[in-house]
């Protein structure tokens, strides 16, 4: 009997919780170092095609264009066409060229002239759009464009 | 004078505070990646000259109606099979064997009545302003596809690597070796097999 009773009295010490907060500094720096914050607050529904061809983004040169149909919330006042989202705002296809030089110069003045448009479009949005944006941007001359699309295979869908 | 020594402060709820900003930058992060498919726009061109003619035997003409159907040199095709039949005519090289335009790396039919080398071979994707965007990136991606395969096959024949891949790593800053050497010889590949995807306004309705 005296044998249980002396191995009761002999328990594990405690995890020492000393390092916790290092570890969770190191989380912490990490994930702060990560971190963009989103300057741009979608407006409209963006559910991207489905390619595999694909390349990458190189962001710093590179000025957004969104379009598709405006988000539920904006669908009172906007209706349910396919809209254009440059910055934060809706723009309308006359207006781009201005949206476009703003935003352009927020870049780093050695890739101005290396301005690529990337274009993140919904996938149900229809044709016409993007040909008004693409007919546009061939009069800004910035003919560089990149269709941002989803990974995977647009035929198993 | 006693001098007091500064109490220690308690480092215990540290670990709190950390855990709060932690949470607060998980929830904040988005680890964002955009990829997609580079295209560039041709010119405005306000000169009148003519446009040169173009073989009707050189041209391989996608249409894509706004019900998203292909027609495919006036044939219906699924979008499966469009890849296929992209290569088999870019590939097909018709010129005949004495001719300065023959093609000695195409490995296709040979056929008459298909394009005579890739460098003469345009594609033409013409899409109804009411084409879902869907379907218009899955074409692109298709036709570009095409493309990729021929080129990744000729890369292959001359240098053993593939176009796609070394293309990507040098993007990515990860090829190991010479970097100026691979873009010459990516060029070169590309030569032979030039894009040449045109893209008419869609018909207005």
């Amino acid at each position: 009997m005296s044998k249980f009773t002396k191995k009761k009295g002999n328990e594990l010490p405690p995890v020492s919780t000393a390092s916790l907060p290092d570890i969770v500094f190191m989380l912490l720096f990490f994930f702060m170092v990560v971190t963009v914050m989103r300057d741009t607050e979608l407006k409209v529904e963006q559910n991207l095609p489905k390619a595999n061809q694909i390349e990458k983004l190189k962001k710093d040169r590179s000025v957004f264009i969104f379009a598709g149909k405006p988000s539920l919330q904006y669908r009172k006042n906007f209706g349910d066409e396919g809209r254009i989202q440059i910055g934060d705002k809706f723009t309308d296809i006359s207006k781009i060229g201005l949206a476009l030089t703003e935003a352009r110069g927020k870049l780093n003045p050695e890739l101005q002239s290396k301005v690529v448009v990337a274009l993140k479009v919904d996938d149900d949005t229809n044709t016409g759009l993007v040909t008004d944006i693409k007919e546009k941007l061939r009069q800004l001359n910035m003919v560089k464009i990149i269709y941002i699309t989803a990974n995977g295979d647009p035929i198993e869908q | 004078m006693a001098r007091r020594s500064a109490p220690e402060v308690n480092a215990g709820s540290m670990a709190d505070i950390a855990f709060l900003l932690l949470i607060f930058f998980l929830v904040t992060t988005t680890l964002e990646k955009d990829n997609g498919i580079a295209r560039q726009l041709p010119p405005i061109d306000k000169s009148e000259i003519e446009p040169p003619k173009i073989k009707k035997k050189n041209l391989f003409i996608v249409l894509v109606n706004k019900n998203d159907q292909l027609l495919v040199n006036e044939n219906p095709m699924q979008l499966k099979d469009l890849r296929e039949s992209a290569i088999e005519f870019l590939d097909n090289g018709g010129a005949l064997s004495n001719s300065p335009e023959y093609c000695n790396y195409c490995k296709g039919k040979h056929s008459e009545s298909s394009s005579d080398n890739p460098d003469k071979a345009v594609i033409s994707v013409q899409s109804d302003r009411l084409t879902s965007y869907k379907m218009y990136i899955s074409v692109q991606n298709e036709l570009v596809a095409a493309y990729n395969f021929l080129r990744d096959r000729e890369s292959n024949r001359l240098y053993g690597w593939n176009f796609s891949e070394v293309k990507k790593d040098i993007d990515a800053g990860t090829y190991l070796g010479d970097v100026t050497d691979a873009r010459a010889k990516l060029k070169e590949v590309q030569l032979l097999f030039p894009l040449k995807l045109s893209e008419a306004e869609p018909k207005k309705n």
